[in-house]
């Protein structure tokens, strides 16, 4: 046995504590990397519809931009159910990394809520249960927001079902419309309209504005400009994601529309800096002529501002929405399952839709509810909502760092073609495809 | 107790008192064991530490940096030098290198350049020198993140109060985007991090002229030096330990920039102020590729240990000589 002493045995304890700590990393790392992803859920299995309600207590995360949905469905389900969940709201931008570090350690929660485009990342990873059959059973599963089921089908079964809706659509300020002598009653339905009707607000002057838009945050350039070149029929992306189709004719008129508001300083000052942040907070000051805003507000606007609501149209007319907001699925690792399907079939049901959603303003996720007692009250709750059957949602596995990232391909795109001269969309147009092949 | 005389004299003539070199003392080998088992209980609270906390990871992030590691799904297996070589593939590479490089000697040039001013105001016990101090270093009790949302709020021309100001003093006609061009979002990050860490510095430095004696500078002055030799030649020599440490732990820590530009840029306008870190987090939290993430991690961490040891060298050069 050699000497643990002197300047050779100093050397060999070194090597010793360093193969012994590899050891132990591999150990860990090998304890973290179970093969294994269906966990408990069993959510293949065909169940009870409604789930079991036991008096268990679930855990649920859900992002910080859907917080006040999520937050009245848990407390009208805790309210009436023996089964408590317990709610994290954790920060939007934290989001997939806190659920990518929860999955490495095996730690989801019962449920967890996704923005829907970023659900077939976690679909193809195997982190929500199988829910096939249980959504299959409901009685209303035909009438579910198909372009959430659709993004959370993966390998031909169902993960997710929708949890919150959230579409784009335009904001109109009727007060300013009247000023500008325009017929409040007649939003715009084609582009041009929208440029004109703009552009006539804007001529009131002082600190009135035309339109906004968050021109350097890429999630709000798809969330409000796609949907005009899904309304003139065009295809902003290939059907399996891998490819953009973001140089169209259709596309090239959005932007060229948007880069003329800039040069003629039609926009409220900030667009250009506008990360994503603040979009929303211009339009109820109040000083905006027309604008695509999320649906999701309009229960926040204040409520001395008169505004109307239209679809966003497309160049020659048409009409569309991106239909985002979060889907919800239960963890591939929860041990409660039949629980957490409990909340998932009463949240969908007509009592949580309609009493709880609808009755915050909020879109329905199923169509069958477009018209109810609450929408009834307000005609712009029943344009919202009957738009979800013309809206879409997009799929890309690689939609994240293509897309919402700031440093991503899409954003260029979108900066190059409305704050510069838009020459190069085509070559921008790839990189987007690159980063989609990725 | 007192030895009585005849009894100290008696205890004299016994045996001589034997010198510790004559005591029966343990083996070599066991007496150096006894130091070394002392030392390593003495040690072994922040060597588990480090081992846990630094070693251990950095051990996973060296595997991590071999391996396809997407951040949903673990660790698919060996892959190495994929990971590598893929770094220099991404169009923001060479680009966050080259700004992370400008931002860092911009910030060291002006923030130690500054502090080392303040420290100077400020090292003479004035009336009101303590007040100065304190407002001085009172932004660095903030921290970063919140200083940087702080910032971000002030410069935002949508809801923050700057633009307003800038327009009522009649100083701008149009709103101000002080993140909107690439200069302007470098220049008020800048702005920030000064603001923020000016202080601390100043601290550093203000110990470091604290500690030179008054002595030499009245020597100095009775030899007529004028105020600029005696910077020259008495100051900056003799604070060189302090300003090396300023130096280190600003390079350093603008190398490693994040927080500042998360918040404020998010690496634009236009991914014209993308840092190595800020590329890192987009690889592992953006592209979900941990195995990507982890291999530009190891080449951060050995560019900066080379440079600390560049570093190191030049100072213990300077001292010896």
């Amino acid at each position: 046995m050699g000497s643990t002493t002197g300047r050779r045995g100093q050397m060999r304890r070194l090597a010793l504590g360093a193969v012994a700590l590899l050891t132990t990393a591999s150990l860990i790392t090998a304890c973290g990397s179970g093969e294994d992803g269906s966990g408990g859920g069993g959510g293949g299995k065909a169940a009870d519809a409604k789930g079991v309600d036991d008096g268990a207590t679930l855990t649920m995360w859900t992002r910080a931009a859907t917080r006040p949905q999520s937050e009245a469905l848990v407390k009208a389900y805790n309210a009436h159910h023996k089964n408590k969940i317990e709610l994290t709201v954790i920060p939007t931008d934290d989001y997939q990394a806190k659920v990518g570090a929860a999955a490495g350690s095996r730690d989801l929660p019962d449920l967890f809520a996704s923005d829907v485009v970023f659900v077939p990342n976690y679909t193809s990873s195997g982190l929500f249960a199988d829910l096939t059959d249980r959504v299959d059973a409901l009685p209303f599963a035909d009438k579910l927001a198909q372009s959430h089921i659709k993004a959370g089908t993966y390998e031909g079964k169902k993960y997710v079902v929708p949890h919150t809706l959230d579409l784009s659509v335009l904001f109109y300020n009727k007060e300013l419309y009247k000023k500008a002598e325009l017929d409040p009653a007649k939003p715009p339905t084609t582009l041009a309209e929208w440029d004109r009707q703009a552009r006539a607000v804007d001529a009131l002057g002082g600190d009135v504005n035309g339109t906004f838009f968050g021109g350097n945050c890429g999630g709000c350039g798809v969330f409000t400009w796609w949907p005009s070149i899904w309304a003139a029929g065009d295809q902003v992306l290939n059907e399996d994601g891998t490819e953009a189709k973001l140089d169209s004719a259709t596309a090239k008129k959005v932007y060229d529309t948007y880069r003329g508001w800039v040069k003629d300083d039609i926009v409220a000052p900030g667009a250009r800096d506008e990360t994503g942040a603040t979009w929303t907070g211009v339009f109820p000051k109040g000083k905006v002529g027309v604008m695509p805003m999320p649906s999701t507000t309009l229960g926040l606007m204040p409520k001395n501002l008169d505004l109307g609501v239209a679809p966003i149209p497309g160049p020659d007319g048409g009409k569309s929405t991106f239909v985002g907001g979060d889907a919800i699925g239960i963890a591939a690792t929860s041990k409660k399952a039949d629980q957490a399907w409990n909340f998932l079939a009463w949240s969908l049901g007509d009592e949580a839709q309609v009493d709880v959603v609808a009755a915050h303003k909020d879109v329905v996720a199923r169509t069958d509810l477009a018209s109810n007692k609450y929408s009834d009250a307000d005609p712009r709750l029943v344009t919202i909502n009957q738009l979800v059957a013309d809206g879409r949602t997009p799929y890309a596995l690689k939609f994240g760092q293509t897309f919402n990232d700031p440093n991503g391909p899409w954003l260029s795109l979108m900066r190059d073609a409305v704050f510069g001269d838009g020459a190069s969309v085509e070559k921008d147009n790839k990189a987007v495809s690159a980063s989609l092949a990725d | 107790m007192q030895v009585k005389a005849p009894d100290r004299a008696a205890a004299e003539h016994r045996a001589p008192p034997r010198r510790p070199a004559d005591r029966p003392r343990p083996p070599a080998a066991r007496w150096w064991r006894s130091r070394t088992v002392q030392g390593l209980g003495y040690a072994a609270p922040t060597a588990l530490f480090v081992a846990v906390f630094f070693l251990l990871p950095l051990l996973l992030v060296g595997q991590m940096s071999l391996h396809d590691w997407p951040l949903l799904a673990g660790d698919r297996g060996g892959n190495a030098p994929e990971n590598y070589t893929d770094i220099s593939d991404s169009p923001l590479f060479w680009p966050a290198v080259r700004f992370t490089l400008l931002y860092t000697v911009i910030v060291t040039v002006v923030l130690l350049g500054l502090a080392l001013l303040l420290a100077l105001l400020v090292q003479e016990s004035r009336p009101g020198a303590g007040f100065f101090r304190t407002v001085y270093f009172l932004p660095g009790a903030l921290g970063l993140a919140s200083a940087s949302l702080l910032f971000w709020g002030l410069y935002s021309p949508t809801t923050g109060p700057l633009t307003g100001i800038l327009e009522k003093l009649g100083l701008v006609d149009d709103p101000v985007s002080f993140l909107g061009t690439p200069t302007s979002a470098l220049l008020s990050t800048v702005f920030l991090v000064v603001w923020k860490f000016a202080g601390f510095y100043m601290l550093i430095l203000l110990v470091g002229l604290q500690r030179i004696p008054h002595e030499i500078y009245e020597a100095a002055r009775m030899d007529g030096a004028s105020r600029a030799q005696i910077f020259r030649s008495i100051t900056l020599p003799l604070l060189r330990p302090s300003l090396a440490l300023s130096l280190l732990l600003c390079v350093t820590g603008s190398l490693l920039a994040f927080d500042q530009f998360f918040v404020l840029t998010k690496g634009g306008p236009d991914n014209s102020t993308v840092t190595v870190v800020q590329l890192i987090y987009r690889e592992a939290f953006q592209k979900l590729n941990l195995g990507t993430a982890a291999a530009l991690s190891i080449i951060v961490l050995a560019a900066l240990l080379l440079l600390n040891i560049v570093q190191f060298r030049g100072l213990r050069r300077d001292d010896a000589s």
